[in-house]
């Protein structure tokens, strides 16, 4: 079993009073909160803060906690020979127990025994590309999943659970894997896994919802001109025909050919005009240009000259 | 879908909960989820029916809400408040993601 030193988690000296205790646990919980907070790794930060406090708000627990001693954190040790008949429910291995089950576990397995109770809910980031989330994918989840051995004492099992994302997901969404969780105990309803999707940036398109965004570059004579270029879309390349006249920031709606949506429809596909220019003009082209600028009587900077100073 | 893999549901309006089950999934007793209603964090189906109904995507909000409530011991007016700003906060992401996809090159500065 791994030490973990609950104490400095919290930030509180070994003989910190209750409502020192509840004050650290506050602050820090108000600071990493993973419903509250954008702080890194917030959530982990989170789960050991609660876990220390779930042992020292409770009297017993924490007695039984500092007659651990205090160890280096992360270091393998085995209770003092009296600890597990004093505070121990049942016999059992420390070999391949983690010290917060441990103490979850603590004078709890008697009313597990009888009452009903259900099994924990799980909140699973799921990352899926933006084709992934396009056709629908199917995911393997690796868990860890606290169960009750025979005698009451919670272990963890390593668990796969095979899901398919259906088509239509998106980053923010979340799906449901009924059943899925921690087991209930004497009937109580098995808990469920929560998919948290994200999906991975994409080089080209933008996701905002179902909608897609995305650069269109046109060459300037394309834009002049008008022309029919090929835009790339999730199923597949299409034709945009472009009118002559287009200008640098006007967008283009592909209606439905954005991601489709869960129930019926699809989002938007908006291509963004952007005007490019070669990194190196040639002789030949540099001539050109320098022809047209003579010939012109395109003015770019009118609108500018005009109201600047309004 | 490859056999074996199971299909999640979606949790939003196209699937409905009975305030039981709101409760049982959550964690929140009824009379917190009632209460809740009352504050308008959470809007039933029909808010004039005797048996209130309410859409999958409350599931998410009431889980959260559960969880505040016990890892600060909020009462329900502070959660209320807490679950208000949260959304706001939620829904200024969305349009600030919006904005991002929106800027050419997703807002890469040259």
């Amino acid at each position: 079993m791994k030490y973990k030193d609950y104490y400095d988690a919290l930030g509180v000296k070994r003989d910190a009073s209750d409502a020192e205790i509840k004050a650290a646990y506050r602050k820090l919980a108000r600071k990493f909160h993973p419903d509250v907070s954008k702080e890194k790794d917030a959530e982990a930060h989170f789960k050991e803060i609660a876990e220390a406090y779930q042992t020292l708000k409770d009297k017993e627990k924490r007695a039984a906690y500092d007659q651990l001693g205090q160890q280096q954190p992360g270091q393998d040790f085995r209770p003092p020979p009296d600890w597990q008949q004093r505070y121990g429910d049942t016999h059992f291995s420390f070999e391949d127990i983690d010290l917060a089950d441990l103490f979850a576990g603590m004078h709890g397995a008697g009313h597990r025994r009888s009452m009903r109770v259900a099994g924990e809910d799980y909140d699973v980031p799921v990352e899926i590309t933006l084709q992934q989330a396009f056709h629908g994918t199917d995911v393997a989840l690796n868990l860890s999943i606290p169960e009750f051995d025979a005698s009451g004492r919670m272990r963890r099992v390593p668990h796969t659970v095979k899901a398919h994302i259906p088509k239509g997901a998106t980053t923010g969404q979340r799906l449901r894997v009924p059943g899925k969780g921690g087991k209930g105990l004497n009937g109580g309803r098995d808990g469920d896994l929560y998919l948290d999707i994200t999906l991975q940036p994409h080089p080209v398109f933008r996701v905002s919802g179902h909608d897609l965004y995305m650069d269109l570059p046109l060459a300037p004579w394309e834009a002049v001109l008008g022309a029919s270029v090929e835009v790339p879309t999730p199923a597949g390349a299409v034709r945009l025909k472009v009118p002559p006249g287009t200008r640098a920031g006007q967008q283009f709606r592909l209606s439905g050919k954005g991601l489709p949506k869960p129930h019926d429809g699809a989002g938007n596909l908006i291509a963004m005009v952007q005007i490019a220019v070669p990194d190196h003009a040639s002789d030949k082209e540099q001539a050109l240009y320098r022809q047209l600028a003579e010939a012109a009587v395109f003015d770019a900077r009118k609108r500018l000259r005009e109201e600047a100073g309004k | 879908m490859t056999k074996g893999f199971i299909e999640p549901g979606w949790l939003d309006q196209h699937q409905q909960l009975s305030l039981a089950e709101l409760a049982e999934l959550s964690g929140l007793s009824e009379v917190e989820i009632h209460e809740l209603t009352e504050y308008g964090v959470f809007v039933p189906e029909d808010p004039e029916s005797r048996s209130l109904v309410y859409g999958a995507h409350c599931i998410t909000i009431a889980r959260t809400a559960s969880r505040l409530r016990s890892d600060f011991e909020l009462d329900t007016a502070g959660l209320a408040v807490t679950l208000t700003l949260l959304d706001r906060v939620r829904d200024l992401e969305a349009r600030i993601r919006e904005l991002e996809a929106l800027l050419p090159g997703g807002g890469t500065v040259i």
